[in-house]
């Protein structure tokens, strides 16, 4: 496969602070590749270096085995769509997407065919003549990745554009964009603190924290695999089990919680007794009233209280007098509907189900 | 809405302390910079109890700011001698004097009767005779040894170095260095409108010989300061303070007459205080506070006895600059008719306007 | 809200309302009724005063009059136009390019001049530029020049003086129109492939069009009614339109014709100012918002 955009041991310092910390990375041709990270992680900044915006502090960037390193915005093979957007509001929607192609003297007629193109691609036709302050949000939206789109960039960046958008209109636009990318087939470098879109969409994700990443992979592994306790906090929600290391050998490793309940976990290594680590389970995976299957942690909790969510409803439960509750799925198939803040039941989970981590 | 009040409230207070200011006894008087030196005003509300309130002006703007308020805002005003007769005539902007008020004795007399005489309309006068002084010229003598008449400002000689106002003494020099009386013709428009047009011209050919046409008293005596003006028109008591800075600066009385003015007291019609303006100008004859004013700005003055007081170097000013043919040529400016000023305002304005 | 609650709400606005109303009818509206009633009336040959518009064809007869305005018009534009020039990067720069911290010293900086009177940044001007004044001082020392030139009372000393008194009303409201540019808007731009000259042309200075047009009209309407510049520093030939109006009402004693010409003045550059707004494609009332 091709590779499109290739990040290398790219660094950026403000001052003291460093907002990007030694990234490096590659994205496929015609794939949808997300960064994910909490607010303030560095995203944008990395975002803004692959466009030309900011200079690297360290490292490359290459963009179809060219480097960068001297190419000015306006020249690189790539596209921005900014937090906000940046339409022009002085020129209408026609004005506004054929900006870039006025930019490289193509003709009018040229530049009115494609502009209508483009418009019918992203369910707009007949907008040309529309002010940016007439359109929803929405159609905004759509204005701003058509007017990028329409220079057909090698690769095209994203800036959270789905930030602004009330739920409902989010839940779309991801699928509308998900779908618009395969059809266009232009490589996307997707930007989101948002892990729904994120894994929604992307054929591949990076969760970035405090400028480095974490773990670079598809959805699928990014969740049932982390690779690193933030990852595993951050990405989809888990329970979080502490514990010091009984012992440990041909991978399955004993663990003791402070209240005394005993816990087996899969783990890659042998890890030395004594130390201490954490535990990751994910609610779907806590099962409820196991009943006789084999192999299973088996914890005795006390019901906290019921969240009723349709089909995200959970169960809050407390083993013993733990630190934290546990958060557990609570399947709507009327197996369940006896159980009641207060009471007393058994819960359990696969042995390899969840995720260890050594604490250093 | 207890706040809007609150501020209502003061606003009122304001507007009743402000009126209650305006109790105590004032003069309210339109002048000429330097005509009430400090010292004097200080005296004088010693003496009076009388508040002092100077607006500083100049002829023109003094007979607008009356004839916009037609005579009011103001209780005593300094117009010269020859602007009263046809402004009183047309807008009606001044009282009569009432001579019996005023000390006539402490007035030199040949004086107090031609302003009586020029100042007279409907056969009562307006005048009383304050100051006095001339226009002429003001010589660099290193740099223009032989400058004496007004003619000295069209001369090629002096190219870049030349200076005057373009206001109607200029016009009214030009006549007389040509050989022309101006005050002659007065009475007839025609002939005057076609000596001011060659004059016009004549000031127009010359034009590029002017380093600036000054407005500013000040700055001209700072351009003739630095050396940037050698032979300016002006008046004399500013080349008399360059003399003292620097004796090869003088000022010269032209061989064709030096113009001259007389500043007077004339009370508008709609004065508040008269009784104040009646003791102002008795204070201000006095011969030693004539005297304090003569030698601060070295005019002269219509007192008769301050030259008692006059200090030598505003003596020997006066006998540097005139001899006594030079005292019988200078030229009395009489009361202009006023149809004239608006023919040498645009005759003024051509040559502004000129390349 | 019921009429009367509405009527109670509106009374206290209207008792705050009520002396700016009258001040603006007493001392604005008023006087320039008078005026106007005045520039209509002449002299007549009998000395008496009659209606009629000769003050006004006076204005096209007399070629002196007429010259001098559009001497001043012109001269007005070019100050504008020199103004906007060298204003424009400097709102720029402050608002774009300088650091965050020192906007307001930048700003303050602007603002220094105006804590004197004009008569003394005139002054100011013409101590560095007269003949015997600083900056000849200096190139006649450094031996740039034999001879020290005299560079005041010409044209180009008076527009850069007229240019300096008006800089701060040009920048001002240039400063918050850009101010409020979206530095996204820039980027996205230059993203999609302009250059700096298409960015300027095509989105800084569509979106600063209501503050060049505001800063234009002011600075217009300062330079064209400004008195004392023209005068001190200009030429000998330097006949203001506003010095013609002065001298008309002061030394010519012709409040009527002095009153003709004021409202030329006011008519003329109002028409001015329409056309150049047409010509932009700016609206009035966006402009002065
Ligand atoms: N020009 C700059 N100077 C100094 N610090 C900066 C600058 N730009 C960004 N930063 C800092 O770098 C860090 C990363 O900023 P960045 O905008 O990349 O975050 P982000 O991940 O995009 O956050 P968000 O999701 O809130 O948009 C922040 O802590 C920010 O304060
Ligand atoms: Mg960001």
């Amino acid at each position: 496969m091709d590779v499109d955009l290739s990040v290398e041991k790219l660094s950026k310092h403000f001052k003291e602070f460093t907002a990007v910390d030694n990234v490096s990375f590659d994205v496929e041709r015609g794939n949808f590749f997300s960064i994910l990270g909490p607010s303030g992680c560095g995203k944008t900044t990395l975002l803004r270096m692959i466009a030309g915006f900011e200079e690297p502090s360290e490292g490359t960037i290459r963009i179809r085995g060219r480097d960068m390193a001297s190419v000015a915005p306006n020249r690189r093979p790539v596209n921005l769509i900014f937090q906000h957007l940046a339409l022009f509001p002085m020129m209408n929607v026609a004005e506004n997407i054929g900006f870039g192609l006025a930019r490289r003297n193509e003709s009018k007629a040229e530049i009115n065919k494609k502009v209508g193109d483009i418009l019918e691609r992203v369910n707009l036709p007949g907008f040309e003549s529309k002010k940016i302050h007439q359109l929803s949000g929405g159609q905004m939206q759509r204005v701003a990745i058509a007017r990028s789109l329409v220079l057909d960039p090698t690769v095209l960046l994203l800036d959270e554009p789905l930030g602004a958008l009330d739920l409902k209109l989010r839940e779309q636009m991801k699928i509308e964009l998900k779908r618009l990318q395969e059809q266009v087939g232009t490589t996307f470098v997707y930007i989101t603190h948002d892990q729904s879109e994120a894994l929604v969409m992307s054929d591949y994700v990076a969760v970035m924290n405090e400028g480095k990443f974490e773990q670079i992979d598809t959805p699928q592994k990014l969740y049932a695999r982390p690779t690193s306790p933030f990852v595993a906090r951050f990405v989809g929600n888990n329970n979080r089990l502490l514990g010091k290391v009984m012992k440990s050998s041909g991978g399955l490793t004993e663990l003791a919680t402070p209240n005394g309940d005993k816990i087996r976990a899969a783990t890659q290594l042998n890890v030395t007794p004594g130390s201490r680590a954490e535990l990751f389970i994910r609610p779907e995976s806590i099962i409820i009233e196991p009943g006789e299957l084999p192999d299973l942690n088996r914890l005795q909790v006390v019901v906290g209280s019921v969240l009723f969510d349709g089909a995200n409803s959970q169960l809050l439960a407390r083993s013993g007098d733990a630190d934290e509750e546990l958060l557990i799925s609570l399947p709507q198939n009327r197996q369940f509907d006896h159980i009641r803040a207060g009471d007393h039941i058994e819960i359990g989970w696969d042995v390899s189900a969840g995720n260890c981590f050594v604490m250093s | 809405m207890k706040k809007k009040v609150l501020s209502l409230f003061i606003a009122g207070g304001f507007l009743f302390g402000l009126g209650a200011g305006a109790n105590a006894e004032t003069l309210e008087l339109l002048t000429w910079k330097g005509y009430a030196p400090q010292s004097l005003v200080e005296k004088f509300e010693k003496e009076t109890g009388i508040t002092v309130k100077t607006t500083y002006s100049n002829n023109e703007e003094m007979i607008a700011k009356l004839r916009a308020t037609r005579g009011a805002g103001f209780d005593l005003a300094q117009p010269s001698q020859d602007r009263i007769s046809s402004v009183q005539e047309k807008f009606n902007i001044y009282q009569p004097i009432d001579y019996s008020k005023i000390d006539t004795a402490l007035i030199i007399p040949s004086m107090l009767e031609a302003v009586k005489k020029n100042t007279m309309v409907d056969g009562k006068s307006y005048g009383v005779p304050h100051v006095y002084g001339t226009s002429g010229l003001i010589v660099n003598r290193k740099a223009a040894p032989d400058a004496d008449d007004y003619t000295a400002l069209l001369d090629p000689k002096y190219e870049g170095r030349v200076s005057y106002r373009l206001k109607r003494p200029t016009l009214i020099a030009m006549a007389f260095a040509g050989g022309t009386d101006p005050f002659a013709l007065y009475g007839d428009e025609a002939k005057y409108q076609e000596l001011m047009e060659g004059i016009g011209q004549k000031l127009i050919d010359a034009k590029g010989l002017v380093k600036t046409y000054w407005t500013n008293g000040d700055a001209l005596l700072q351009s003739m300061r630095s050396g940037e003006v050698n032979v300016a028109m002006a008046w004399d008591n500013g080349g008399w303070k360059l003399n003292a800075e620097n004796p090869d600066i003088d000022f010269v009385a032209p061989k064709s007459g030096a113009l001259g003015w007389i500043d007077t007291f004339a009370i508008p019609a709609k004065a508040e205080n008269v009784e104040a303006a009646y003791k102002w100008i008795n204070f201000m004859m006095r011969p030693e506070n004539a005297a304090v004013f003569t030698n601060a700005e070295k005019y002269g003055t219509a007192s008769a006895g301050a030259i008692e007081f006059y200090e030598a170097d505003v003596k020997a000013n006066f006998e540097r600059s005139f001899t006594k043919a030079d005292i019988d040529n200078i030229k009395w400016y009489p009361p202009v008719p006023a149809k004239l000023e608006e023919i040498e305002g645009k005759i003024l304005d051509k040559v502004k306007a000129s390349n | 809200m019921t009429p009367l609650s509405r009527a109670r709400s509106r009374l206290p606005l209207l008792i705050f309302l009520t002396p700016i109303l009258l001040w603006l009818l007493l001392l604005i509206v008023l006087p320039h009724f008078d005026l106007l009633r005045m520039s209509f009336r002449v002299e007549n040959n009998s000395g008496d005063m009659v209606w009629s518009a000769n003050n006004y064809l006076e204005f096209f007869r007399e070629p002196i009059y007429w010259l001098t305005f559009t001497r001043t018009a012109v001269y007005a534009v070019i100050v504008t136009v020199l103004t906007l020039c060298i204003a424009f990067p400097v709102a720029f720069y402050i608002t774009k390019v300088a650091p965050p911290r020192f906007k307001g010293f930048f700003s303050l900086l602007l603002l220094m001049p105006f804590w004197v009177s004009e008569l003394v940044r005139i002054y100011g001007w013409m101590i560095l530029l007269r003949e015997s004044g600083v900056i000849n001082h200096f190139l006649v020392a450094w031996g740039i020049l034999q001879q020290p030139v005299e560079l005041l009372y010409n044209d180009i000393a008076m527009i850069m003086g007229l240019v300096y008194t008006s800089m701060l009303f040009m920048v001002v409201p240039l400063l918050s129109v850009l101010d409020s540019l979206d530095d996204s808007l820039i980027e996205a731009a230059y993203d999609l492939g302009s250059n700096s000259a298409t960015i300027v042309r095509s989105i800084i200075i569509p979106h600063a069009m209501p503050g060049i047009a505001s800063g234009s009209i002011v600075v217009f309407m300062l330079s064209l009614g400004n008195y004392l510049t023209p005068n001190l520093m200009g030429g000998k030939n330097s006949l203001w339109f506003t010095e013609q109006i002065y001298n008309q009402f002061i030394a010519s004693f012709n409040w009527n014709q002095g009153s003709a010409f004021g409202f030329l003045l006011l008519v003329i550059s109002s028409l001015i100012i329409f056309i150049g707004l047409k010509l932009t494609n700016q609206q009035l009332s966006r402009v002065i918002r």
